[in-house]
């Protein structure tokens, strides 16, 4: 079946297996292999992109739905001399260990900063008509869907109260 | 994943007619339907995407409700500024339940009618009534640790997972539906589920080519709404009881419940005795200990739920407790 996906500013024309998750159609189509698969199951995040700035598990979604859709990838965020201010975070405060997750984990960060920033509330903010506030109890709620097996979160919650603070 | 044929219909009543034939899936966010078909239990020789009809708004009602598209994802939803000051126990009952790029893909009906988390259901390699009618319950005698212990029969006791469905349960919310003969019907949310009985395979009312366009909220109803969940783990995890609770208070007594449960029943459970049985009374502990026996009258346990009898029983006191208080 044929598609066309932007992919980091970028159209390509597939044609696929409409089986084809839009993880397996970076990976393997396009060799987008920053996106990792973990669990393919939407369980750990690894997979973490962002549809129209929005972060969603790729594992969990067909390549031929998202036609014309906005597909922004790891390798979307920056260029490999000048990393994004979550890319440059998690590297001072060794948010990793393995790295497996990292991609995700950063997807998933750049997408909740700005939902935090739209004020979108969370299950453990108190008041939900007010702007919340970046806590670490915020983000490590708001991060809960991507895991990480190395343990490496108090540095990941650091990496990302960095940013989050800086861009307040 | 099983081949299927994908098609993307120009409007709703297009999709109805071809979700009409037989082994036919509505597919919107997908992120239920899809880890199903990978494992083989969903196997749609059809795929209709339905993802890019016009269902995706939020509106008030000429009632002074509102009517939510049943394309709003579950993360619009519950960061609506209306919802979140009109309808709190909505908001909070979502922003419990998954993650948060699971509610940004994750839409309003296909919340509604997501399957249970059973294990065995999961599992194609043991019988389940569920997915094989007919095959047997391995749950029952199993481990059922996050198995149902209400409206169970001797055939399924697998739990709805939803924690959405539980806050509209509460608020009364109505069910809009399109069926394939292009007539829109509305039924209360719930009259969509059907207990397990000898058919735990069919779950709700809907008949094929049905269509969820949207659930209408009435106008938010008066009291203090509150949604607690319990679960194994603090963020990301089904839970193992939840209460929806909407409480208003009068001269020190309680003038209107409505209680909904998650995690206890193979649907959203409300039980009207229970309510019933508050009302005019004024808070007490023998008061709440009266509703939880209530509620918990007709309780089927197994070994590996038993636990969730005196944990409903303890979150529905402590709910309460707090509701009464904050509207004294």
């Amino acid at each position: 079946m044929h598609v066309t996906l932007s992919v980091n500013g970028t159209e390509h024309a597939l044609d696929i297996d409409p089986r084809t998750t839009l993880l397996d159609a970076l990976r393997d189509h396009l060799d987008l292999t920053g996106t990792k698969k973990g669990c393919d199951h939407g369980q750990c995040g690894a997979c973490t992109i962002l549809l129209d700035g929005k972060r969603i598990n790729s594992c969990l979604t067909l390549a031929v739905m998202h036609e014309g859709d906005a597909i922004t990838t790891v390798e979307g965020l920056s260029t490999p001399d000048a990393l994004s201010p979550l890319q440059a975070a998690f590297v001072a405060h060794d948010g990793y260990q393995c790295g497996y997750c990292t991609p995700g984990q950063i997807c998933s960060a750049t997408g909740m900063l700005e939902e935090i920033a739209a004020g979108w509330p969370s299950h453990v903010t108190d008041d939900l008509e007010a702007d919340p506030a970046l806590t670490r109890e915020e983000i490590s709620e708001r991060m809960s869907g991507n895991l990480c097996r190395c343990s490496a979160y108090p540095n990941i919650v650091d990496a990302i109260a960095e940013v989050g603070g800086a861009a307040k | 994943m099983r081949a299927f044929d994908y098609q993307r219909p120009e409007s709703a009543e297009a999709a109805t007619r071809a979700q009409s034939g037989a082994e036919a899936r509505f597919i919107a966010g997908g992120t239920n339907l899809l880890d199903l078909m990978k494992l083989e239990i969903e196997t749609p020789r059809t795929l209709i995407d339905i993802s890019r009809l016009p269902l995706d708004g939020i509106a008030p009602t000429e009632a002074g409700g509102f009517s939510i598209g049943a394309l709003v994802t579950n993360a619009a939803l519950a960061a609506d500024p209306s919802v979140r000051r009109l309808y709190p126990v909505l908001s909070r009952a979502l922003l419990a339940g998954a993650s948060g790029q699971l509610r940004n893909k994750a839409t309003t009906g296909g919340n509604l009618l997501q399957r249970t988390r059973c294990y065995y259901f999961y599992n194609p390699a043991t019988p389940c009534n569920k997915r094989e009618p007919g095959s047997g319950c391995s749950a029952i005698g199993g481990h059922t640790r996050i198995h149902a212990i209400l409206g169970t029969s001797p055939h399924c006791i697998a739990t709805h997972p939803s924690d959405m469905a539980v806050a509209m349960m509460a608020l009364e919310a109505e069910v809009e539906i399109l069926g394939p003969d292009g007539q829109t019907r509305t039924i209360p949310l719930a009259d969509l589920y059907r207990l397990p009985g000898d058919t735990p395979h069919i779950e709700t009312s809907l008949a094929p080519g049905d269509l969820i366009t949207a659930v209408i909220l009435p106008p938010p109803p008066p009291g203090r709404q509150l949604y607690r969940k319990v679960r194994d783990r603090a963020s990301y995890a089904f839970a193992l009881v939840s209460v929806a609770a909407i409480i208003a208070m009068e001269n020190g007594r309680i003038s209107a419940a409505r209680l909904a449960f998650g995690g206890l029943a193979p649907m959203p459970w409300r039980d009207r005795e229970v309510e019933a049985l508050l009302i005019g009374e004024a808070p007490s502990p023998a008061l709440f200990a009266a509703a939880a026996d209530r509620l918990l009258a007709t309780a089927r346990t197994e070994d590996g739920n038993a636990f969730k009898s005196p944990l409903a029983r303890r979150t529905l006191a402590s709910v309460l407790a707090t509701a009464c208080a904050g509207n004294s």
